[in-house]
């Protein structure tokens, strides 16, 4: 039996009905693992010793999941997929990992990613390229790539992420599965490892809506170790999802989707466009309304310079404590500062410390006014426009990407100056800490591609009920990717 | 050496005393065994958050207010980045944009004089770690890490090492009036930053200033202030003024000298910004107002209090605001009645007295006031002499038992003047021939009479009652 391939509230009814023990799928998700080991290198670390639990009312109980390689997780090999902690064992659980124990939810491996999460193409990890189970030549996307990959392989129904651009919402929409970033704080990132904090986001990747209702549903609530954490004990997503979504409105921003905006698209670039605009057409058959408006094209084009320069200052400064001192193999020198530049030389891989060279730059007395202090301002200007959207609207709905996966011989981790904002609107979501959630919403060239909502902060049962709606128009809900042609 | 006026700032640290440390839920507590006091968030392990103790902001707003400085609107903080083995985070919180008191003021008392300093900013911080250099390696303890600071910034208006040590005086003591820090220099509790410049008396423009970093005592703010003063008056007189550059010097304790660290060129850029993971904080006037409320009556209003309202001498005064126990137990004596004066006397004298002997605080002391009503009262009355007073203090602390159950009748001094006089005129009518010899001039004879009554008496009576009596009752004869 594929059971690993089922969704949540179906494996929950079996494990009830003992149709199935905690057990088998536990022995049967990590056989999956190191299978897709072996095909798409997605792991950090397989937990071959992972115990079963107990079977409670709680739908998590006793059923597999992998975490993210950046989650610290108690005696359990930590590493953010970074040479620098490749031997990191941590003492305590990250808070989310906390409340899924609680669940009695099982970890049966940790994920690799693009180094502490600094990248969006799953090929920075410490443990090599991360490769799309749909077609090996392309990449994950990130950084959240061995977690998407895993859970579009059938390895588990969920696997836990963190987005601090779109590093949830990208890698799932290359994988043909589901995404979804809650608002700001509603899940403590106590224990997450810090990339750019004002915008980093615990979230979930999974094969519906439901599952990745039910999951941050266990993963979120108010923490003592967190001030930035709320308090949602009065909202429950699982029980939010009602499929009702009459008089509801939606938009999309036309500088973004409007195909004229790209006159080189290539025909990948035009299908998925034309895709979502077939989708969203759809859509009024659910009662949904759905209008374009327009947004300043400049302030979008400022977007991913303004990501660029916020992410990589407080990336610069948060990563200021590998050192090598206190955890992390010890570096070599005669003196403190040489044994630290000895450490961080070998530990982080380029593309980090070409980051780490942009945020000093920008953070410098001289440069922050007019690098980090406008970034700073026009994040505000996009939030505000967000917001003023949300006035009218209950989500903005856009295409996520310029298509499906990319070629890993194309990844250069550079943007192409023409689609840029098509490629990072979703850092928006970031910027306002807004509840996004991505969803597959068809196929282009035999590779899934996705569609994105996201909504006003503390509406992620309003986003995610609507997510639910839309995903029941499609017919991509619990897909596999082992079905992929390419691969054959 | 020539006359030059010296312009004094001072930058100084104190911990604050609180249960946590400031932005983690480890215990703030001295220790002498390194790393007892530490969690995963002083240490920085990976995935650590902040968390503001909501009592180390209240303590700094509460001494930003009796600076009298401005308060944010909201409180925030920011992070100062640079890399040092005791600096785990790699960066540590503090206030950059938003201190939690700007533009404000302090007067205290130098040799006699009101001095007003003013205040540049006090902001809220978190403390490094502690290193230990040892031959061929360095050990970092982790206790002090992520205990709060309370730093404070003066303008450059002091004008004296003399000056200096007063203020400092005068913010310890308020800083321990208000319960914020125990300011104890020796448990590293005190760090200072001294800049100094000179300038000629009737310059109007300040000369070049120098920074003096690592000045951990008081002693040490005087003696590095002085050296510098120095150092830079013999460079003046000599005309090679232009030596003294705009830099930052080292305080060696050992060699009692500045020594040269960096220039100003080689400042280092601590590339600040907001910290993200605590929220914008708003401070409501409301809070304000309730801690205003908490705040003690300060040493240098109750000195006042002391001289003009009861008449206590300069000394006493002082001695007795010094620590803020001593002065409320004062106060308290003051509230049984216990004549000022008195009470100013036994407190300054019997107790602090036996406070050093013992080396013990007020509040393991144990006679209270109540108590010390119970020995002052007879006195005053004259039932028990003062040596006898001072003995059942002694004897009180000693058992540990209430004074009262000391004074008994078997102890009392006989002052009735009715019981007096009849044991004098009896031993008179006894003595006719000793009289007589008195009346011709023999003085010293006053004494034998004295004598006789304390022997009467068992020594219990009122030697000057007695006197009083005696010598009215020989004058009859």
């Amino acid at each position: 039996m594929n059971y690993m391939e089922k969704g949540l509230v179906e494996l929950h009814e079996l494990l009830k009905s003992s149709k199935v023990t905690s057990k088998e799928l536990i022995k049967e998700s990590i056989e999956r693992s190191h299978e897709v080991q072996e095909k798409c290198n997605a792991f950090d670390l397989i937990i071959d010793e992972a115990k079963e639990e107990e079977i409670t009312d709680n739908i998590l109980s006793g059923i597999p999941y992998g975490v993210k390689a950046n989650y610290s997780t108690k005696g359990i090999l930590s590493t953010g997929s970074s040479n620098t902690l490749k031997d990191y064992v941590p003492f305590f659980d990250a808070t989310a990992i906390t409340n899924l124990k609680k669940a009695n939810a099982v970890m049966v491996n940790k994920t690799a990613m693009d180094e502490f999460g600094m990248g969006g193409t799953g090929t920075t990890a410490r443990t090599g390229i991360t490769t799309n189970p749909w077609d090996y030549k392309r990449m994950c996307a990130g950084s959240s790539s061995g977690s998407a990959c895993a859970v579009a392989s059938g390895v588990y129904p969920y696997a836990l992420g963190s987005d601090s651009g779109d590093s949830i919402r990208k890698p799932a929409a290359y994988c043909g599965i589901v995404g979804y970033k809650p608002t700001y704080g509603m899940i403590s990132r106590y224990g997450l490892f810090a990339y750019a904090s004002s915008i980093d986001h615990c979230g979930v990747l999974t094969r519906s809506v439901e599952d990745a209702a039910i999951v941050v549903d266990n993963m979120k609530g108010i923490d003592k170790n967190d001030m930035t954490s709320w308090d949602s004990s009065n909202i429950n997503l699982y029980k939010s999802l009602t499929l009702n979504v009459k008089g509801k409105k939606l938009c999309y921003v036309k500088e973004i989707c409007d195909l004229s905006n790209y006159p080189n698209a290539s025909k990948e670039l035009k299908e998925h466009l034309e895709n979502f605009y077939k989708v969203i057409d759809n859509l009024k058959s659910i009662g949904l309304e759905i209008e374009e408006v327009s947004v300043d094209k400049t302030l979008l084009d400022a977007e991913p310079s303004v990501y660029v320069i916020i992410a990589c200052a407080e990336a610069t400064s948060n990563m200021s404590n590998l050192t090598g001192i206190n955890f992390g193999p010890r570096g070599v020198g005669d003196n403190w500062i040489d044994m630290i530049k000895d450490y961080r030389t070998k530990g982080f891989s380029p593309l980090i410390k070409r980051r780490f060279i942009i945020g000093s730059y920008v953070l410098q007395k001289e440069n922050q006014e007019r690098y980090l202090k406008n970034a700073m301002r026009v994040r505000r200007l996009l939030v505000d426009t967000w917001k003023n959207l949300f006035k009218d609207y209950d989500a903005v709905i856009l295409p996520v990407g310029t298509g499906p996966a990319k070629h890993l011989d194309s990844s250069k981790d550079i943007l192409s100056k023409n689609t840029a904002v098509l490629d990072e609107h979703l850092q928006i979501g970031n910027f306002g800490g807004f509840p996004s959630i991505t969803i597959p919403d068809g196929f282009v060239s035999g590779l899934p591609v996705g569609l994105n909502i996201t909504g006003n902060c503390y509406d992620d049962a309003n986003v995610l009920n609507i997510a639910y709606a839309i995903e029941s128009t499609m017919p991509y809900k619990n897909q596999i990717a082992k079905e992929s042609i390419t691969n054959g | 050496m020539g006359k030059y006026k010296a312009v004094i700032g001072l930058e100084m640290h104190f911990e604050l005393k609180s249960n946590s440390k400031v932005f983690s839920s480890a215990k703030n507590s001295y220790s002498k065994i390194p790393n007892e006091n530490v969690s995963a968030v002083d240490m920085a392990f990976p995935g650590i958050l902040p968390v503001a103790n909501i009592y180390n902001i209240k303590q700094a707003l509460m001494a930003s207010i009796i600076l009298n400085c401005k308060q944010p609107e909201y409180m925030y903080f920011d992070r100062k980045n640079y890399y040092y083995p005791d600096l785990p985070k790699g960066y540590q919180i503090t206030q950059m944009d938003s201190p939690v008191g700007v533009d404000g003021y302090i007067d205290f008392e130098c040799e006699g004089r009101i001095v007003r300093a003013l205040i540049h900013d006090i902001h809220l911080e978190e403390d490094a770690a502690s290193l230990e250099h040892l031959s061929d390696t360095s050990l970092i303890d982790y206790n002090r890490a992520g205990v709060a600071l309370l730093e404070l910034v003066t303008e450059p208006c002091l004008s004296s090492a003399t000056e200096a040590v007063s203020f400092l005086e005068h913010m310890r003591s308020i800083y321990r009036y208000c319960d914020i820090s125990e300011a104890d220099t020796k448990k590293g509790q005190f760090r200072c930053d001294v800049n100094v410049s000179i300038m000629d008396e009737d310059a109007t423009e300040f000369g070049t200033r120098v920074e003096i970093k690592n000045v951990n005592s008081f002693g040490g703010v005087r003696d590095s202030i002085l050296y510098e003063i120095k150092r830079q008056s013999k460079l003046k007189d000599e005309g090679k003024y232009d030596e003294v550059v705009q830099e930052t010097r080292r305080w060696n304790e050992d060699s009692m000298t500045t020594i040269r660290m960096r220039s100003k060129e080689d400042a280092i850029d601590y590339k600040y910004f907001v910290e993200p993971n605590i929220p914008k904080y708003k401070i409501t006037k409301e809070w304000i107002e309730e801690i205003k409320k908490e705040i003690p009556v300060l040493a240098l209003e109750r000195k006042k209090n002391y001289i003009e309202k009861y008449a206590l001498s300069e000394y006493d005064a002082t001695v007795l605001v010094k620590e803020k126990e001593i002065s409320d137990y004062f106060e308290e004596c003051l509230k049984l009645e216990i004549d000022a004066k008195t009470a100013a006397n036994w407190v300054t004298v019997n107790i602090v007295g036996e406070l050093n002997r013992e080396e013990i605080e007020l509040s393991a002391f144990f006679i209270t006031p109540s108590m010390l009503k119970q020995i002052i009262d007879p006195l005053v009355k004259g039932t028990i002499s003062s040596k006898q007073a001072k003995e059942i203090f002694i004897k009180a602390l000693e058992e540990k038992k209430e004074p009262k159950i000391f004074i008994t009748s078997d102890v009392a001094q006989i002052s009735d003047v009715n019981d007096l006089t009849k044991i004098i005129v009896e031993i008179l009518d006894n003595n006719v021939t000793q009289i007589e010899q008195y009346k011709n001039g023999k003085d010293n004879l006053f004494d034998y009479f004295v004598g006789q009554v304390m022997k009467n008496t068992k020594g219990k009576a009122n030697p000057v009652i007695t006197k009083e009596i005696l010598q009215k009752e020989l004058d009859r004869k």
